[in-house]
């Protein structure tokens, strides 16, 4: 009865999530390299991400709408892709020296 | 509390608009208590969850909007229709060309296209309402209570006044002290809000909510262009939310996202700002293409040429769209590679939409055409639009965009753009759908004379810009001197903008006059057109389809006209229809209190309004309601009834 009403799995993904953002933080806090900063950040973000989309919005949950589903993934990736490299294309590779 | 911030100071005019504001505000208070209508406004409308109803009330915002948004254009010629004149001074000038943008494109033509969606849309897929009514009715709200708010910023504190594309620096707390750029940041926050769940819902209504046998290559061409363009919408707005919330964050708490000082980067909101903006310009013009191809291929007698070819071309142009946003920008100081590669993405987008054009012309050619009103706006939008994109692949090369940029060769290019490849498009559809939502059409002859103001004054007010923008004319200026030569080709553009004025007059009236006078259709099929929306009865019932239609080919209410295949099988069963709810109304209020607090700087109330948002948040993630049933005997009798039979 307990288990039914008491959601484990996403309250534990909720403090999964709040960890990761701490963890995130450690950019600021500690005095690291600038290659353990990217990492750290990158490998939150990912992991976030991930539980955003398997435990919160429940990807993999129907077999009916897989496909629409990952085709949205695939667009919003790229449009963000797009979107970060296009700025530091425009900013940083592009720019006029 | 320094009560001088809410004070807009100095002129005659805005004294008169603060009087007319309170006028209209006191005249309409007083109306609903003489005719005892609160109850009435307040169980059929402000509660409503029914797309059709709330696609009415989108659409009555647009044409207020357009009203507003025509005054500011009217304002600004008359300023420049000759040299040196005194009408409005830089300041106000520079207010009323800001949100002059503001309201065409995010208060006009948006909330127009999706109030056409909202009502069309569930119709043609064959469905009784969109998949989450009262997000539905939440978007509104927001949309609605973020427009309001940037119209009182122009008698309340005084409006944005760094353009509509509110460049940084000049937009910064620094070089514009106003709330003016408040104003701007929230208001355009409250609506992208509501414009982003609009996008989630119809993606979902369109994927999840076809009557059985509508695949996806079946669907009508107008439904193609929403899906495409609320994919483009749910992708292309949360970057405009991201801007805005750091642009809030610089002019209210002192961060320095886009100063040029402290690691900020000011350039960086122009980049963000096109990101979204681009976007944006598609997201109006796809679904004025998919209303144009409804009504060229209705009054052409004919299947459109292409179906294939134009879903195609739409799904490029998405993609596309999100690679072009740097040419808003090719001056800024990026490289020659930066420019080129976007200068081609740029003409890419030409491609695509020359494909859909030559579509729309074989699907007129050996068509039995009908010149009805809403097709010949859409026979005028072909050659204005083509010169409109023309012009745009001139601008789209980097190299001469460096003579072009910031002239008023720019402003009539884009002019020539959106209002053929909206403005006409949502006239035209509202002419088109009108019928089907009030039960009579509007009348052709006024209609005609309407269009026929509208087209001629079009190219009157806006021709000239291309020439005075050669000549030198820059953008945004608010006079000039004798000398300049730009005095009568600017005084023959406000000729034209009368003109225009006239046209939106006449068809204003055409709307009451029909109202009044014009006879009242009954088979609710009155173009003999092709796509589902036309197989229910005029005025639509509120359950759309008394039986849920079974689809079989592409323009499926034609093939069942022409060749008798039954579109409703199923017997009638009762049907399942959400309630009204308060809470979406209540939320777009709390929204505009939290938005107007943090506008003036005022933390306790908006500390307030904040966790009142949550608290309608929440009670509205609480509510258990699972709606009524409209049961057998009233759905034969409604259906009846619109029949014109006796109960």
């Amino acid at each position: 009865m307990m288990k039914q009403l008491f959601p484990i799995r996403h309250v534990m993904g909720f403090l999964a999530s709040l960890v990761l953002s701490v963890a995130a933080l450690a950019v600021i806090y500690l005095d690291l390299s600038n290659t353990a900063n990217m990492a750290i950040l990158l490998v939150t973000a990912l992991i976030q991400a991930s539980l955003q989309l398997f435990l919160f919005m429940h990807i993999g949950e129907s077999a009916d709408t897989k496909k629409e589903l990952y085709i949205n993934i695939a667009y919003a990736l790229f449009v963000g892709l797009v979107t970060i490299f296009g700025t530091l294309f425009i900013f940083v590779w592009g720019w006029y020296a | 509390m320094d009560w001088d911030k809410f004070k807009v100071h100095g002129e005659p005019l805005i004294y008169g608009a603060m009087a007319s504001i309170v006028l209209a505000t006191i005249g309409i208070i007083v109306g609903l208590t003489y005719f005892k209508k609160w109850g009435y406004l307040w169980r059929e409308w402000l509660t409503t969850v029914d797309h059709k109803r709330i696609g009415i009330m989108y659409i009555l915002a647009a044409l207020l909007m357009l009203f507003r948004g025509g005054v500011d254009a009217m304002m600004m010629k008359l300023q420049t229709a000759a040299p040196d004149m005194k009408f409005l001074d830089s300041q106000h000038y520079n207010e009323v060309f800001t949100t002059h943008g503001l309201i065409m494109i995010l208060f006009m033509a948006m909330p127009f296209i999706i109030g056409l969606m909202n009502v069309i849309v569930p119709l043609q897929i064959g469905a009784r309402d969109v998949a989450f009514p009262r997000l539905n009715a939440v978007s509104f709200w927001l949309f609605f209570f973020g427009a309001m708010l940037l119209n009182i910023s122009f008698v309340i504190g005084g409006s944005p006044d760094a353009g509509w594309s509110a460049y940084f620096p000049l937009a910064s707390i620094e070089f514009s002290p106003t709330v003016g750029n408040n104003y701007y940041s929230l208001a355009l926050q409250i609506s992208g809000i509501g414009t982003l769940l609009t996008g989630v819902n119809f993606i979902v209504t369109i994927l999840k909510m076809r009557a059985p046998g509508m695949k996806l290559m079946k669907m009508p061409m107008f439904t193609w262009s929403v899906l495409i363009t609320n994919v483009i919408i749910v992708f292309a707005f949360p970057v405009l939310t991201v801007a805005l919330a750091l642009m809030m964050f610089d002019r209210l708490f002192g961060s320095q996202f886009f100063t040029m000082a402290n690691g900020g980067m000011d350039m960086l909101w122009a980049n963000l700002f096109w990101v979204w903006g681009h976007p944006e310009v598609y997201i109006v013009v796809l679904p004025a293409f998919g209303i144009y191809s409804e009504i060229i291929a209705t009054f052409s007698k004919k299947n459109l040429y292409g179906y294939t070819s134009m879903v195609f071309s739409m799904l490029i142009i998405s993609l596309l769209s999100f690679l072009v946003w740097a040419h808003h920008f090719y001056t800024m100081g990026q490289g020659v590679m930066v420019n080129s590669f976007f200068s081609i993405t740029t003409m890419a987008i030409a491609v695509p939409t020359g494909v859909k054009i030559f579509n729309w012309l074989f699907t007129l050619r050996k068509g039995r055409i009908t010149f009805t009103t809403p097709m010949l706006y859409t026979l005028a939008f072909i050659p204005i639009f083509t010169i409109g994109g023309v012009t745009g692949v001139m601008l789209a090369m980097a190299s001469a965009d460096y003579q072009y940029h910031n002239t008023m060769f720019l402003v009539a290019h884009f002019h020539y753009v959106l209002i053929p490849g909206a403005v006409f498009a949502v006239i035209a559809g509202f002419h088109y759908w009108f019928p089907k939502v009030f039960g009579f059409r509007l009348n052709e002859r006024l209609g005609k004379h309407a269009f026929w103001w509208i087209i001629i004054s079009f190219n009157v007010a806006f021709f000239p810009l291309f020439i005075l923008g050669l000549m030198g004319m820059t953008r945004r200026q608010y006079t000039y001197s004798a000398d300049t030569g730009f005095g009568p080709l600017s005084m023959l553009s406000f000729v034209g903008a009368v003109g225009l004025m006239i046209g939106f007059v006449i068809l204003v009236y055409n709307i009451y006059w029909s109202t009044r006078y014009e006879p009242r259709d009954t088979d609710g099929d009155p173009w003999d057109a092709r796509t589902l929306e036309w197989a229910t009865k005029s005025p639509i019932p509120a359950y759309n389809f008394a039986v849920v239609p079974t689809v079989k080919t592409r323009d499926a209410f034609w093939t069942s006209k022409m060749d008798k295949v039954p579109l409703f099988e199923d017997k009638i069963t009762k049907i399942h229809m959400p309630s009204n709810t308060g809470k979406p109304f209540i939320l777009g209020v709390i929204f505009f209190v939290a938005g107007f607090s943090l506008v003036f700087s005022l933390w306790i109330p908006a500390i307030i309004s904040g966790v009142g948002i949550l608290i309608v948040l929440a009670a509205m993630s609480f509510d258990r309601d699972h709606g009524f049933y409209i049961p057998v005997e009233e759905v034969i009798a409604t259906e009846k009834k619109l029949r014109g039979e006796t109960v």
